[in-house]
């Protein structure tokens, strides 16, 4: 008998239900109206009162409306077919429910998550008798380019054996494959698709490694100097229009990964769309296939319920770690969690629950941190590793990041990517403050190189801030040039047109090379005659250097500007300085800037850039996360 | 069939609490008042305690007072016969014209599925060279005119919508002042646009509570207009005010204020609002065009930050101009490449040497040595402002890019604009000096 109980109370998305019978923390739980039914879900329980957030409109509710408790939890559906699906916050198919309502998302609507009729073809990998746990796979069916593996279900108690496989051959999402029986005598069967509630972490794995594989977003900021890695949390705040969500789609683009989730979490529709209408059309660099194939969308924009909102961000996460299972690289970009944050406040406020900073309930700490928790890299049972990491942008009230969500994440996260309002008011895209953030992660270009190149900044920027002073005329030459070649870093390698077709995304490899060039550039010693030629030399430079930048790797007219870049260099810099000048000249010949770059003394010490710059504490932090390594 | 009560049992600001078992949430109901009736609707149910908010204000309620639940939601006509019409900010008629009964839809309807979303492609043009060529409107597209008090925003928004090639002008105005409210009227009289305006007007003198439902009243209309076709363009001035009602409410309630007083739910009360832009696939589209006027200028204000977050982009009015800087139009990309070629371009070309030109004034107030290069931009911009911030300057975009040519002509060698040197062929003026200076 499922328990039952009568609306008392309605306060905006927040109803409160007597009961009777028992019902669970987080159960799910219906509203039962004349036409269709409103999921909700426990939130507190009180006597013979329960809380329930409801995750559509309650307009229209009244006292002794009957409530329906389903003894589950709040669950989302696994299995294959996830991929290139657009799913609400609560795993409804946005395409199913626009076949059939139309324009309109009415509320009540329930569709399948997966379609059960559809047939895959099954490959058994066990036979009778084969030991089993949670999470091992029985077998296999191919999703796209992907090896789906068709696991025995993640609640499964204990080890346990096989008692009978099915041959290969086509099955649907419900037909069992496969019967295991647990220690205890149990059996169950297995079939393609399983559930599973959404904010109980996927732990079917042998253990989470340290993270320290760099993950390729193909943004030379990011990925040279606040690099972040598999398995591995970051979070984008900043300001309205500062560039988050641009940042996040050219990154859902261009990483490196298996598969990307992308959770619009209380942002804007039409941002969705563009993903939605383009994903399907582009193609993924280094598969060939269409980008959409690799991707799920779960979409509960700002005008969607708000209660879903959380529902969305844990939905995308144990679709996540489901991937992950299976062996695959998972990335998980959020925008924007602070959405979620508020919807949390919208809900304790209205149960009355005493307020942290800012109206936040104080739990919101420990949630977050929960979810961030949730990624990692893991090595499997079955042998291999998959992993999942997650990006979360922050949306910070009034654009400072000295507010609660903010703090919260930066407490949790391994790599923070501050944008500014100056940047992008200047336009400098992507409008991450190098001077602001921090990764704990290690890239692929060494540590105290990418130290070198934030000092040169960092002392840029203080002598900027000075000229603002004392004019030009009262600064230095050398201080002048210091700060023409930070100007120069900041412009044509930290800067990104995400619109240009070649510069949009920089290969590991074109991204060592031209640090090299630009790190030698830095540690050199340019001799002028006064600021104007200083500054006509590094105008030039830059105007280089931007064809240089749109010019394909390795082209013809890559290699010609890379000449005419180090001949400017060489005409400016000291004649005395020999070894430096040796080392452009091996560039004009063999064109390979690494092996003259490693050669070069800079190499050798990795500081002397930064001989006149300031000696700040370090931003880029020392990687000694997660667990230790026990395989 | 309709209940009635009469059982008043709390009175607190504009909200009532009565004694209403079967009351629903959201469910409008009349309240008798000492002047008359007021609507109200059900905002929260504990128990058999039914909290409505009051539009007209619970001045002159009584404890006795009769409360006729209407057993429906707050509904708006959206028949053609509103055309031409001025409605008060429940859709009540407030020029003497007939009360509409017919085509009656509810208020708040459902969101659109993303997925039968386009992505915008029309760009709506203004004759303002500051949002035609450097921040496109663009069809769908929701922005708000970010302002502070005694600038000429509702004269601006007045011109945009006048300007449109749309079918229908929705005004939705909250706290308007009187004046505010005869100009909007009078400009479209004079216009001749009454024949596609439809005006819901809470003006200042009106009770506070009443403006919450303009935007959702004008909203359901725009609604239905583009379901039928139309291409409707939707004003609302002034944004702040819904909020500032917002919060009153919300403190009413006790709810706790996250930030300045204004409710933990701000953001998606507006978003819930400005979302309801967009372009129906095969049928006609929402344009929202709003104004808020920020208090002291100050961006980190909740109303404005929560706005930037939801809308897509903003205007930002300051001294009588749309500043560049501070202004931004997110959705102008997928247009402004279908205008002019040199239109993307030549826009960030003159943007990047009006940013240098206001280095140069920061320098020139600090008494640093000014350079030729310095004078060359302050040249530069003084003939930008007058030329194409002014706002009474009306161009057609193709007019205010050649403009833009002729201004960097008269000022700049072609290689100090950093254009590629296929437009300077195309477009550099060899004579713009007399052009400009006459
Ligand atoms: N990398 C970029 N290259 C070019 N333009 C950019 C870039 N990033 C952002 N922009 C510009 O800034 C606008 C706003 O960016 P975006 O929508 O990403 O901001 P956001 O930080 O997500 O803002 P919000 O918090 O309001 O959602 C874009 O519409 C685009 O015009
Ligand atoms: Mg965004």
């Amino acid at each position: 008998m499922k328990t039952r109980g009568a609306v008392v109370g309605v306060n905006g998305n927040v109803i409160t239900v007597r009961f009777e019978g028992p019902i669970m923390q987080n159960e799910v739980a219906h509203v039962l109206l004349e036409r269709g039914r409103l999921k909700a879900e426990v939130v507190r329980v009180q006597g013979d009162r329960a809380d329930l957030q409801v995750f559509e409109d309650t307009k229209g509710l009244r006292q002794s409306d009957p409530v329906e408790f389903t003894g589950e939890l709040l669950s989302v559906q696994l299995g294959p077919g996830l991929l290139g699906q657009v799913y609400d916050g609560l795993q409804n198919p946005l395409k199913a429910i626009s076949d059939v309502h139309g324009f309109f998302l009415p509320r009540g609507t329930a569709f399948p998550a997966l379609d059960p009729e559809r047939k895959w073809e099954f490959t058994p990998m066990l036979n009778a008798g084969d030991r089993v746990r949670a999470g091992s796979p029985v077998g296999f069916v191919s999703e796209g380019v992907f090896r789906h593996s068709i696991f025995v279900p993640f609640d499964f108690s204990g080890r346990g054996r096989v008692l009978k496989t099915s041959p290969s051959g086509l099955y649907t999402l419900n037909q069992p494959v496969c019967t295991v029986e647990n220690g205890e005598g149990h059996s169950q069967e297995v079939a393609l698709g399983f559930r599973w509630p959404i904010k109980r972490p996927v732990t079917c794995y042998r253990e989470k490694l340290p993270v320290r594989t760099p993950l390729l977003t193909r943004i030379r900021l990011i990925d040279t100097l606040f690099p972040v890695a598999r398995g591995g949390t970051f979070a984008i705040p900043g300001p309205f229009g500062a560039g988050k969500t641009v940042l996040q789609q050219i990154t859902s683009r261009n990483a490196l990964i298996d598969i990307v989730i992308i959770a619009a979490c209380g942002e804007r529709a039409g941002e969705v769309v563009e993903t939605i209408r383009e994903f399907p059309k582009l193609k993924d660099p280094f598969t060939g296939r269409f980008l959409m194939e690799r991707t799920i969308i779960i979409c509960n924009t700002s005008s969607m319920p708000v209660a879903a909102r959380e529902a969305s961000v844990y939905t995308a996460v144990t679709l996540g770690e489901y991937y992950r299972q299976m062996g695959l690289h998972v990335l998980l970009l959020a925008d924007s969690t602070s959405r979620w944050a508020q919807a949390m406040r919208e809900r304790s406020s209205r149960m009355e629950e005493i307020p942290g900073e800012e109206a936040f309930p104080a739990y919101l700490e420990s949630v977050i941190a929960a979810f961030y928790e949730r990624a990692g890299e893991v090595r499997l049972a079955q042998g291999g590793t998959g992993s999942l990491t997650i990006g979360g942008s922050v949306s910070p009230a009034g654009g400072s990041f000295d507010e609660p969500v903010t703090q919260a994440t930066l407490k949790v996260v391994g790599a923070f990517h501050g944008l500014s309002r100056d940047r992008s008011e200047a336009r400098k895209y992507p409008a991450i403050d190098p001077l602001e953030s921090w990764t704990r992660y290690p890239g692929f270009i060494d540590l105290s190189f990418r130290e070198a190149v934030l000092r040169v900044l960092r002392h840029g920027h203080e002598i900027e801030q000075m000229m603002k002073v004392v004019g030009e005329e009262g600064t230095p030459l050398e201080d002048y040039v210091i700060f023409l070649k930070a100007e120069l870093l900041d412009r044509v390698y930290l800067q990104q047109n995400a619109f240009d077709a070649v510069d949009a995304a920089t290969s590991e490899e074109r991204q060592r090379h031209v640090f090299c060039l630009l790190h030698m550039i830095l540690g050199s010693v340019f001799v002028f005659a006064d600021k104007d030629e200083a500054r006509q030399c590094f105008d030039r430079l830059r105007l280089l250097f931007l064809d240089y930048n749109g010019a394909e790797w390795q082209s013809l007219e890559f290699q010609e500007m890379e000449t005419r870049i180090v001949e400017r260099v060489l005409e400016a810099v000291q004649p005395s300085d020999s070894d430096m000048a040796e080392s452009f000249r091996e560039i004009l010949r063999d064109h390979d800037v690494e092996s003259s770059f490693h050669r070069s003394r800079f190499a050798l010490t990795g500081t002397s850039v930064a001989a006149s710059g300031p000696r700040e504490e370090m931003h880029v932090q020392d990687l000694q996360q997660g667990q230790p390594d026990r395989g | 069939m309709f209940k009635t009560y009469s059982r008043v049992n709390r009175i607190a600001g504009n909200v009532i609490v009565v004694s209403a078992p079967g009351a629903a949430y959201g469910e409008l109901a009349h309240v008798s008042t000492d002047a008359g009736f007021s609507l109200a609707n059900v905002i929260r149910i504990d128990g058999d305690q039914a909290y409505l908010q009051v539009f007209r204000g619970s001045s002159g309620i009584s404890t006795e007072a009769r409360v006729r639940f209407l057993g429906r939601e707050l509904t708006v006509s959206c028949s053609e016969n509103v055309i031409g019409r001025v409605f008060d900010g429940t859709g009540r008629p407030r020029d003497g014209g007939p009360a509409l009964e017919e085509a009656l839809v509810p208020v708040g309807g459902p969101p659109v599925n993303p997925v039968k979303r386009v992505i915008p492609s029309r760009m709506i043009r203004t004759g303002i060279p500051m949002i035609d060529m450097f921040n496109s409107l663009v069809e769908s597209q929701k922005i708000s005119v970010f302002t502070v008090a005694g600038e000429p925003s509702n004269e601006l928004i007045a011109r945009v919508a006048l300007q449109a090639e749309v079918d229908a002008i929705i005004l939705g105005g909250m706290g308007l002042r009187y004046q505010d409210y005869l100009f909007f009227r009078n400009a479209v009289e004079a216009q001749g646009a009454l024949d596609r305006t439809v005006l819901f007007v809470h003006t200042a003198a009106d009770p506070v509570v009443e403006a919450l439902a303009v935007p959702d009243v004008a909203l359901a209309v725009a609604e239905r207009f583009a379901l039928g076709g139309k291409r409707v363009l939707v004003l609302l001035s002034d944004m702040m005010n819904f909020c500032d009602a917002l919060k009153e409410i919300a403190i009413i309630m006790e709810q706790i204020p996250s930030n300045r007083g204004y409710p933990g739910d701000l953001y998606s009360q507006l978003a819930s609002r400005y979302e309801k832009a967009v372009d129906f696939e095969g049928a006609g589209s929402i344009t929202i065009l709003s104004v808020t006027t920020m208090p002291g200028n100050d961006l980190t204000h909740p109303v404005p930050d929560n706005t930037g977050y939801i809308t897509e982009g903003q205007y930002y009015l300051y001294k009588g101009r749309i500043e560049p800087f501070g202004s931004l139009s997110r959705l102008k990309q997928f247009v402004n490449r279908k205008t002019r070629e040199d239109h993307r371009p030549l826009m960030d070309a003159m943007v990047q040497l009006y940013a240098y030109y206001q280095d140069t004034l920061e320098k020139k107030a600090m008494g640093f040595r000014l350079s030729d290069w310095d004078r060359k931009l302050l040249r530069y911009g003084r003939f930008f402002e007058q030329k194409l911030m002014d706002l009474s300057v009306d161009l057609p975009l193709e007019g205010a890019l050649d403009t833009g040519w002729d201004i960097l002509s008269e000022c700049f060698l072609p290689e100090e604009t950093g254009l590629r040197s296929s437009l300077i062929q195309a477009h550099w003026r060899g004579d713009a000096r007399e052009a400009i200076t006459a």
